[in-house]
């Protein structure tokens, strides 16, 4: 079984706080991370190779410092990580970085052989579109899975897979051939520690560099100028102030909070 | 890119999520802004849907002003499957050209959006809060809040159709303008042995899919409510302000509530008359969902918490006192 999973590094969302001196985000100091819902999909493929042996491909789109991130996936298990890295990926909206990733994928295919299942988060943390995963999966044309939130069985030689996947207000367990694409919801598993052999291997294997020159990507279908989206203005929402601070005896706080409250409860028809 | 004639595409189309026979909501606040649209743009809302017993949403979408219904009806399309919906729905886009498609940013029209604007190589912006027509050019201006909601970028679509957009359920108003829709019943041919997905089972949790924008007082909790069995003070101060209750990411991811309760950038968006933000600590994803609340109170053990920079009121304390207490002294003020 082999898994290719789709990483993106992204500012830790958690650390990233609002000046609203300046109406800008504070990224000083924050670190970057993998996308939360992507080391998920990594610890989902690293179980199956546990399990039915195999291995476990990472291929992140970023800038040449995300190599951390494929590191970082080579000491939960991966085997084998990729870093597509080129100045004629920026400004890519979700079509172009699907298209970019899905060439990048085959070049993987190449070195490392057919993939089983791709595999994704459900969506980035800093962009929140959930569009890519979708978007990979429909241009190798392979069903698409969903928020994932259980793999309940595989059949590698059947080359079947069951998943459970979230709906609103319910599940529902599909049944799909692989390959397939599946993105991930945290729930999907635990992330483990890092057993010592990973680490080890982590360290000794490199991250290969993918770009425009040493793959078959078409760069008349990448970056800003390739994107049918465009950006036409970005800006931050208008300030809430910062309010009151209620201070005193629990009673007074609470007394004093009601009479805040009073007149609005008062429109609502609840006094 | 693929150099398209963008005149031959008008009008704005609506996508009719449904489920169990049931329209849902988004679809008919999006008639409603399509409208509104179609009206900028000198055209016509229309909705579209498909599935197995469609017809019967006609009269449903033509209270909501749509003025054709473009739909596919197919047996094997009964249960919403993406691969079979997505190429039927691409035979209709193609055929029929809309110049903007909207979708409900739901679980499903997320999973369906993405696949849809891959295989028409559409632009398609995610999430979307804000729809206008740029007054000069007459294109779609598409707002949405990216990183967590702390920024907001407005996205335009210029040389591309149909202008994709998933919208946010909740922020637009359903109104009534009733008409009489012509439908438009097309034929796209699939039959199950082409169909690869198979569904095995179908689980309902027992909680009911709970619609947070529909209540005027939340009462949420964050980690800071400590256990599962602390949701209970927060369902208490809410039925006493007669609203509900909500969390935050982290108590779902705790495992304590559904996801079906979650406020925030990966949850829902709410803005209620009051909210009381209860042992949150207000990362941005959070804030982003409701922070266009008119009043927000803010009870946090720790002073430096951000939910402090967006409330109108805060307090530095334990939720877990605060609440049953706050309870307590509210009913006695309050009408049953």
């Amino acid at each position: 079984m082999h898994s290719l999973v789709f990483i993106k590094q992204v500012p830790d969302a958690a650390q990233v706080r609002v000046d609203y001196e300046t109406g800008t985000l504070i990224r000083e100091g924050v670190p970057a991370i993998i996308n939360p819902f992507d080391t998920h999909a990594i610890e989902a493929a690293v179980q199956i190779k546990d399990k039915f042996g195999g291995s476990v491909s990472v291929l992140c789109m970023g800038p040449p410092m995300a190599d951390e991130a494929l590191k970082k996936a080579l000491a939960m298990g991966a085997d084998n990580v990729f870093l597509l890295s080129d100045r004629v990926f920026a400004g890519s909206d979700t079509l172009a970085t699907s298209y970019a990733l899905w060439a990048g994928a085959q070049k993987v295919i190449q070195e490392v052989g057919p993939v089983d299942i791709f595999w994704a988060g459900k969506q980035a943390i800093d962009g929140d579109t959930a569009q890519t995963g979708p978007g990979i999966a429909t241009r190798f044309d392979v069903p698409l899975v969903t928020y994932a939130v259980e793999i309940k069985e595989v059949d590698p030689s059947a080359k079947k897979i069951q998943i459970v996947r979230l709906l609103e207000g319910g599940t529902e367990t599909v049944e799909v051939p692989m390959p397939c694409m599946i993105t991930t919801e945290e729930t999907l598993n635990h992330i483990r520690f890092a057993p010592l052999p990973y680490l080890i291997k982590a360290a000794k294997t490199p991250v290969v560099l993918l770009n425009s020159s040493n793959t078959t990507i078409d760069a008349s279908q990448c970056g800003l100028k390739n994107s049918p989206t465009k950006v036409k203005k970005a800006f931050t929402p208008p300030k809430r102030e910062r309010g009151e601070m209620i201070e005193g005896s629990l009673d007074e706080i609470i007394s004093v909070v009601y009479e805040k409250i009073e007149p609005m409860l008062k429109q609502l028809g609840r006094v | 890119m693929i150099k398209q004639d963008i005149t031959q595409y008008k009008n704005v189309w609506v996508f009719i999520e449904h489920n169990d026979g049931k329209i849902e909501r988004v679809s008919l606040e999006l008639l409603s802004k399509g409208a509104e649209l179609a009206k900028d743009l000198n055209c016509e809302v229309c909705a579209f849907t498909v599935g197995d017993k469609v017809e019967q949403f006609a009269k449903e979408v033509g209270e909501y002003g749509a003025k054709k219904f473009y739909i596919i009806e197919n047996p094997v399309l009964k249960e919403y499957r993406t691969e079979p919906w997505r190429d039927s729905i691409v035979y209709l886009i193609d055929k029929y050209k809309p110049e903007v498609a909207l979708i409900g940013a739901t679980t499903l029209g997320r999973d369906l959006a993405g696949t849809v604007a891959t295989k028409l190589s559409a632009g398609l912006t995610a999430d979307t809060t804000a729809l206008d027509v740029d007054p000069s050019n007459k294109n779609l201006l598409m707002t949405r809040p990216t990183f967590g909601g702390n920024l907001m970028a407005t996205i335009f679509c210029p040389d591309n159709r149909p202008q994709m957009s998933t919208v946010r359920p909740g922020v637009f108003k359903a109104v009534k303008n009733p008409t009489t829709p012509e439908v438009i019943k097309d034929k796209y041919e699939i039959t199950e042995d082409q169909i690869v997905k198979k569904i095995i089972e179908k689980v309902q949790t027992g909680e009911e899919k709970v619609n947070l924008s529909f209540y005027e007082v939340i009462v949420s909790g964050g980690k800071g409510i400590g256990k599962k069995e602390n949701l209970k003070l927060l369902e208490d101060l809410a039925n006493a302000l007669g609203g509900t209750w909500a969390v935050s990411r982290k108590v779902v991811q705790a495992g304590w509530a559904p996801q079906s309760r979650q406020v925030g950038q990966t949850g829902q968006t709410v803005h209620p008359k009051i909210y009381i933000a209860a042992g949150i600590s207000g990362a941005v994803q959070h804030v982003a969902g409701m922070k266009s609340s008119d009043i927000i109170i803010a009870i946090n053990t720790d002073p430096q918490a951000p939910i402090f920079e967006v409330a109108t009121y805060g307090i530095v304390g334990d939720c877990l006192q605060i609440l049953p207490k706050m309870t307590e002294m509210f009913k006695q003020k309050l009408v049953k």
